[in-house]
């Protein structure tokens, strides 16, 4: 599968990455080479095949509700880029 | 042309478990912003979830409070998004596998119709946290105390068809929710939220039309008024030829209307899949009976009960069971009291006003059910009359003595003497020779005028059923 | 004395012939010279390692002991360290000191280590040469021109120069094993599961696990025995009892069954690399072990499958690197989408952007059931097939790396670059622990041997693999680095 500009476009939106125009064409190239790489795998019928998400065959473990932490937001703060009162700065978000 | 609206609720409900759902940050309300926020929370490198059992248990609770099909197996997924309010850049959600599959809800309507509402499933997730946008020199402010506390996601079918139904549905949900205690459901608070999906078709249609979402509404009264305005909109366009655009709005409640949140966003593409940092949850039967042997008695199974035990009226037991706590209350007192119906009355009737004045959940009421109990129990051995009761009760709303202290110290006990309810009778028959020739012309009616007549000289106190026969005995 | 292997070290400290304070100068003085030629840290903690390696002194003089109290070693700076800075390789870690240690990191330091520093590697983990770090390449010691393979190159270079005892790496495709295979040394990677991924940063969530780089397998043993055990943290770390994993190294190889893979000796395979691997089998038969061949009729999948698992679970794990909370943020965002979009483009080097842009692809609407949903049924498949060949076999074993390491610079061409793991992403898939073992020199160079058992029989692969070392010494041989010195 061939990828274009515009869905090459599309995905980096998606992601929050910016791709500039001049590295368009090199990043549309480079994903197509590995997306023909990756469609090998159509060569094989898994119809009757059941999907395996996870190495373990195990069940999930449960945890007792039970608040174990405390405020820590002075050191946790300490790696933020931008903060005030408490909370962490952004730019403007816009609902 | 005939329009027939189709809606379908989305319900968020905040689970109150003492942990987040994945972490074991406090889950406290109002706290400062982002002091409830560990490394989990604030999704740093190489943290992980580890799921509270609690969220799980309330979950499979509340599926069996509507009848649902609980999942043995149930599978997180994660919903991808960028937003500042939602840390790892995911929500962790329930996709294909919820814990809570389909099930439903009796909602009686104002007309006092019944109707069955599905529940297409309830799916457990994480909230996200807020995002504040005072001014913090041009910038928005990010707390995420909120993000991570467990929220039960509830999926109507799309089976309501009005506003009235909608909110029929919404104040059923709450009520057993607040049963189940599984949540605070505080829509003012946003531990209850909702979103309305909403389209109409021309009567007949088997289709459906194209529908817009409106999201975080925060009271059932902005819900009944956003699904009015948002009906009428679509008319509208439709009417004028126009067409509907599958979009999520918000509703402004001053101005009463819908407006698009479309954003510069393309269409959304969440790409779930299932989350890898967590492994199935299973189930047994035995879990699930151990969660049904625990379920409260549940408002339908109460209003039914209520009304056999205690022969009230279907209406009366609906407003009684409306709530846990008022259901509570009013048996406490019908027991305590000796009598059930004078018991409802008073707790629909003077109660319910006096709440409703002072603005006060029955479990803050200044009365509490013992003593209305007492209150009860001195009408229904005739120590009071039911008049003289509503004087008593408006002493008792600020004065801790007990109702007998009430009635002795204020002298209000009902006068049952024989002798001075003689006196009071042959008092009314020398006043009164023209109303007791009336009735002793065969004018019954008469009776109640003198009746009063004699309550009026008492000052209420006397026990208006022996005046009546003594009357009637002295005018024969 | 800084060659010796942890097991040796170990009998040194508590006879008394060392303290680990001596013990960590040498090492400190070692990665001081040879540091700057080969980049294998990132972060040096001198005075840190220092008084650790005091309070081991001490702590051995009230009459503590533990096979590794006062070893010093290395962590890959995948592995949150509390206090000290931890980049993953990467800008956008660039700045991050960790507020909390990983649970592998409090651990070994419970059981005594001393952390000399962090350990380059590949961003994020993603790559197998060690050239994508935003800290620079980190070069093989065997051969400076030559990449010492990856994502934990950092460790793997370390240890094959003696710049530390024994280090921690993680393996999602191949990169414990691979870098110890171009490094000549003992790279162990065991089942997904056993070791905790707690403060891991993560990769690929399903297929990342921790191990251990070091000059033997005892000392992966050793390692493990510390690193490995159950971590309410971490949903997916297993109950299941820690043997000790040094109490079976001696078991005899008479019958062990070896299963060697057809399609790991095919075309791809550098010839004089093949040589080696069939001479070390060779030496299993004078062992006792018999040798048959085995399919892994699905092999040639793993790494197309691979290819959308680890970098569909990618994209969503690094999507919390946005510039908010900690790590990188760009200069003077426009707006919001302006800080998400430079902070990602130019926190994240072309490698991970490339994952996250395939990974994201393999989600969007209308590809999950082309891309992912196949991958995990291919998934199985593999799986299965080394279900199917344990039930003839007690290990499967075959080359670590189809050649030996390559040059810096050498591999431009992504898909060229994840070919490299051809043989060592099938473990991870199915979530089995696998070793790489020093069986010879090609060209002066080392060549690795990939030994892979089933779930959990990490004793039966510590056996194996000592029974190699029991009886040659391919795992001894040293780098041209450290000619000439003690």
């Amino acid at each position: 599968m061939a990828l274009d500009k515009s869905e090459v476009e599309k995905i980096a939106h998606l992601a929050r990455l910016r791709v500039s125009e001049a590295e368009s064409d090199e990043v549309a190239n480079r994903i197509t080479d590995i997306l023909t790489l990756i469609d090998q795998m159509q060569s094989v019928d898994t119809d009757s095949v059941e999907p395996l998400a996870h190495p373990l065959d195990v069940v999930q473990r449960l945890r007792k509700d039970k608040v174990t932490e405390t405020d820590q937001r002075e050191k946790l703060q300490a790696l933020a880029p931008d903060t005030q009162d408490g909370l962490f700065l952004v730019p403007v978000v816009i609902e | 042309m005939e329009w027939e609206t189709v809606i379908g609720l989305e319900v968020h409900v905040s689970l109150s478990t003492k942990s987040k759902l994945f972490s074991g940050s406090d889950t406290k309300f109002g706290s400062e912003p982002n002091t409830q926020a560990n490394i989990f929370d604030l999704a740093l490198p190489g943290t992980l979830p580890v799921f509270n059992e609690e969220a799980l248990r309330m979950a499979v609770r509340f599926g069996l409070a509507i009848g649902a099909e609980i999942g043995k197996r149930s599978v997180f997924d994660r919903k991808n998004y960028f937003y500042p309010d939602l840390p790892k850049g995911y929500q962790i959600t329930q996709l294909d596998f919820p814990t809570v599959g389909k099930g439903s809800l009796n909602v009686t309507l104002d007309d006092g119709r019944e109707k069955k509402i599905g529940v297409t499933r309830a799916h457990i997730e994480e909230n996200a946290g807020k995002s504040l946008h005072e001014e913090f020199s041009g910038m928005s402010g990010i707390d995420l105390n909120r993000a991570g506390v467990p929220l039960l996601e509830i999926v109507s079918e799309p089976e309501i068809t009005s506003a009235d139904e909608a909110v029929a549905y919404l104040k059923k949900l709450h009520t057993i929710i607040r049963y189940l205690d599984i949540s605070d459901a505080i829509m003012a608070l946003g531990s209850m939220r909702c979103d309305v999906n909403i389209s109409i078709r021309p009567i007949g249609e088997t289709e459906l039309g194209t529908r817009t979402e409106i999201k975080n509404i925060n009271s059932f009264r902005f819900v009944e008024k956003a699904i009015h305005t948002e009906v009428l909109r679509q008319q509208e366009i439709l009417e004028d030829g126009g067409r509907i655009i599958q979009e999520t709005r918000r509703y402004d409640s001053e101005r009463d209307e819908t407006s698009s949140m479309r954003s510069k966003e393309v269409a959304n593409d969440y790409r779930y899949f299932p989350e890898p940092d967590l492994l199935p949850i299973e189930i047994d039967d035995d879990y699930i009976e151990a969660v049904r042997s625990e379920l409260p008695e549940l408002p339908d199974a109460k209003k039914t009960r209520f009304c056999t035990e205690y022969k009230l009226s279907d209406y009366d037991a609906s407003v009684l069971v409306s709530t846990r706590e008022m259901a509570e209350y009013f048996e406490t007192v019908a027991q305590e009291g000796g009598d059930a119906k004078i018991a409802s009355n008073w707790v629909t009737g003077d109660l319910q006003a006096l709440l409703n004045k002072s603005n006060l959940e029955i479990s803050e009421s200044p009365i509490e059910a013992g003593r209305l109990a007492s209150l009860i129990a001195r009408i229904k051995d005739n120590t009071i009359s039911g008049k003289i009761a509503k004087t008593v009760f408006e002493t008792m709303i600020d004065n801790p003595a007990t109702v007998d202290e009430i009635i002795e110290e204020k002298g209000l006990k009902q006068v049952t003497d024989s002798g001075e309810i003689k006196n009071l009778v042959e008092e009314v028959i020398a006043n009164n020779p023209d109303q007791v020739q009336q009735f002793k012309d065969g004018k019954e009616q008469v009776i109640g005028y003198l009746v009063g007549q004699a309550m009026q000289l008492s000052k209420g106190k006397a026990n208006p059923g022996q005046v009546n026969t003594l009357l009637r005995d002295k005018m024969k | 004395m800084i060659e010796k292997t942890v097991a040796e070290l170990s009998a040194a400290l508590s006879a008394g012939d060392v303290s680990s304070v001596e013990l960590t100068q040498a090492y400190l003085a070692r990665i001081a010279k040879h540091n700057a030629t080969l980049n294998a840290y990132i972060t040096v903690c001198e005075k840190p390692a220092l008084a650790q390696a005091q309070k081991a002194d001490e702590a051995r003089a009230d009459g503590a002991s533990g096979p590794l109290l006062g070893i010093p070693m290395a962590h890959k700076d995948i592995f949150c360290t509390k206090g000290v800075k931890t980049t993953c390789g990467s800008k956008m870690l660039h700045n991050f000191i960790a507020p909390y240690n990983a649970t592998v990191v409090e651990k070994l330091k419970t059981a005594g280590t001393v952390m000399l520093g962090k350990t380059n590697m590949d961003e994020f983990a993603m790559g197998s040469s060690n050239e994508t770090s935003h800290f620079g390449p980190v070069r093989n010691p065997w051969d400076t021109d030559r990449v010492p393979g990856g994502s934990s190159g950092g460790s793997a270079s370390a240890v094959a120069a003696d710049l530390c005892a024994i280090a921690t790496g993680t393996d999602t495709g191949g990169s414990i094993r691979q870098p110890a295979s171009f490094c000549g040394i003992t790279g162990f990677k065991p089942s997904y599961g056993r070791v905790s991924r707690w403060g891991m940063i993560a990769f690929a969530s399903s297929l990342d696990q921790a191990g251990a780089l070091s000059k033997s397998a005892e000392d992966s043993a050793l390692l493990l025995n510390a690193m490995a055990g159950l971590d309410l943290k971490d949903s997916t770390s297993i109950d299941r009892k820690v043997d000790d994993y040094t109490s079976s190294l001696n078991d005899s190889m008479d019958g062990l069954k070896i299963g060697i893979p057809r399609q790991h000796f095919t075309e791809g395979l550098s010839a004089d690399v093949e040589q080696v691997i069939r001479d070390a089998l060779a030496e299993y038969e004078k062992l006792g072990a018999t040798i048959k061949e085995i399919d892994l009729p699905n092999n040639h999948l793993s790494v197309s499958a691979y290819y959308v698992v680890a970098p569909a679970e990618a994209s969503a794990n690094l999507s919390r690197y946005d510039g908010v909370r900690y790590g990188y943020r760009c200069k003077s965002p426009i707006d919001l989408e302006d800080m998400y979009k430079r902070t990602r483009s130019e926190g994240f080097g072309d490698e991970v952007k490339r994952r996250i842009m395939v990974g994201t692809y393999a989600l969007s609407a209308g590809f999950y059931d082309a891309y992912y949903r196949k991958a995990q049924k291919i998934r199985r498949l593999i799986k299965n097939d080394f279900n199917d060949a344990f039930k003839e076999v007690d290990v499967i074993v075959g080359p670590t790396s189809p050649h030996t390491a390559f040059e810096l610079g050498a591999k431009t061409d992504p898909v060229a670059m994840y070919l490299e793991d051809i043989y060592t992403i099938a473990v991870n898939l199915a979530g089995l622990p696998g070793a790489s073992i020093p069986a010879g020199l090609a060209k002066g160079l080392p060549v690795g041997m990939h030994l892979v058992a089933p779930d959990f029989a990490e004793s039966k692969l510590l056996n194996i693999a000592h029974q190699f070392q029991s009886n040659t010494d391919w795992h001894k041989r040293k780098p041209p680095i450290c000619d000439g010195e003690g």
